[in-house]
């Protein structure tokens, strides 16, 4: 049978993400953030969910309607700091103890999620040696320098935004849309895929930026 | 002249910038330097989420929002520029390729420890970014930041009172007042402002100064400020 990834519509397409999933979502300043499909699991009302995201606040990402509903246990991330003065949803339940936080460096948050897709169980870093961020965690020293140990971040579902997809999943990405999509999309047993427009035919070898192995669904966004 | 605004401090910084170097400017302050690079020479921006040879601000009619930089404003690809995704950029930066990384800094300490990325406001959610990588592995660091607090307190300290970015990483302090050289001896001043004197100085810096045989004064064009 021919491989076809597309998918009818985002609420199909996270249909079976359920409570207590981990789930990683792409997405940085504006640029790649697999919104429809976050709308989409919101609306599923799953709980205790997992994100792995790199910002738990950033304004132009929905991931923020997922905590707002009460959907979330815990946020592996870079950034979690609302903006302004007042609280976010994310910094209140936060403060009152009704989500757990792990914050890591954005390059040792990437690279968790990289190593997570390749077989690799952790790695040294020097990135937070000597830091609060990291007390408590291993450290070795190699060649005179100090690193510390970090382990890989893996997830059960993967919700990556993307520019142009084809059937077999394989996807290109716009400019800054990439950055964490194409390793999240390594690191998922189910990598969701939302991007502007599909097609029928492949898309040419020399342009794919992500191979559509790691990819096991795609959908149309609808320009959310 | 006197003291330098934001925007000065970030055409002094620019100053130093040589041909072909890779930097990358952190938010706040130090994205101004792209601004002010010399006539004559090339200079390639890397943003953190993965522009490799970032160009100026996007104009309003050629704003893309799929193309931003670290602080997500929408910017443009210089001639020669690519993007790459973030696990290959922070590669990138812990790797080593980076020449310099302009950070911002809330403190610094004499033996070059720097605290950016944690001022304890409460109950606000960490803010991490790729600072840390940044100030651990790239191959020079430079601080640009204002001299003193709002209420006159000393940010370059004996030790930093803030949690630490990285510790021992600053190689050079480019102030409102001053530009200062991180030594294993500590802070070593190449130029200071003709209106501040070396004891003024020193009495508005928490930590011994010494003055390079070559210390000269601090002078920037007339620029207005950021808003």
């Amino acid at each position: 049978m021919a491989i076809d990834k597309r998918v009818g519509s985002a609420a199909a397409a996270v249909s079976d993400v359920r409570d207590g999933a981990t789930v990683m979502i792409s997405g940085f300043g504006g640029a790649g953030f697999a919104n429809d499909l976050v709308l989409a699991l919101r609306d599923r009302a799953v709980r205790g969910l997992t994100l792995i995201v790199n910002s738990a606040t950033h304004p132009l990402s929905f991931t923020h309607t997922l905590i707002e509903a009460g959907m979330v246990a815990k946020v592996i991330c870079s950034a979690a700091r609302g903006r302004g003065k007042g609280l976010s949803a994310f910094e209140q339940l936060w403060k009152d103890g009704k989500i757990e936080l792990v914050a890591l460096p954005q390059g040792t948050f990437a690279e968790c999620i990289r190593a997570g897709g390749a077989g690799i169980p952790a790695f040294y870093t020097p990135s937070g040696y000597g830091t609060d961020l990291t007390l408590g965690k291993e450290t070795r020293r190699f060649g005179g320098r100090d690193y510390v140990l970090e382990e890989a971040l893996v997830a059960d579902v993967a919700l990556v935004r993307g520019d142009v997809a084809d059937r077999f999943g394989n996807m290109t990405f716009r400019y800054a849309q990439k950055n964490f999509g194409p390793a999240m999309a390594t690191a998922a047993k189910l990598t969701i895929a939302e991007v502007r427009a599909v097609q029928d035919a492949p898309i040419a070898p020399e342009l794919v930026e992500l191979p559509g192995v790691y990819v096991n669904r795609v959908i149309v966004a609808g320009g959310v | 002249m006197g003291v330098l605004n934001r925007r000065q401090i970030a055409w002094r910084a620019a100053q130093d910038f040589w041909d072909g170097m890779l930097v990358n400017l952190g938010l706040g302050m130090p994205v101004n330097c792209s601004d002010y690079v010399r006539a004559g020479l090339e200079v390639v921006v890397q943003s953190e989420n993965g522009i490799i040879g970032m160009g100026p601000l996007a104009a309003a009619e050629a704003a893309d929002a799929d193309l931003v930089d670290a602080g997500s404003r929408r910017v443009t690809i210089a001639p020669g520029g690519t993007v790459i995704d973030s696990a290959w950029s922070f590669a990138m930066i812990r790797g080593g390729h980076i020449d310099v990384t302009v950070l911002g800094a809330f403190e610094v300490a004499a033996n070059g420890d720097l605290a950016n990325w944690d001022s304890r406001i409460p109950d606000k959610g960490p803010l991490v970014g790729g600072a840390m990588d940044l100030a651990a592995s790239a191959k020079a660091v430079w601080v640009m930041m204002e001299h003193n607090t709002r209420s006159g307190g000393a940010r370059l300290l004996e030790a930093c009172t803030l949690p630490l970015t990285a510790p021992g990483c600053v190689k050079r302090i480019y102030t409102d007042i001053a530009v200062i050289e991180v030594t294993q001896a500590g802070f070593v001043v190449l130029e200071v402002i003709e209106e501040v004197s070396r004891a003024a100085l020193q009495a508005r810096t928490g930590a011994p100064l010494r003055f390079a045989a070559a210390c000269g004064v601090l002078r920037a064009p007339d620029i207005a400020d950021e808003e």
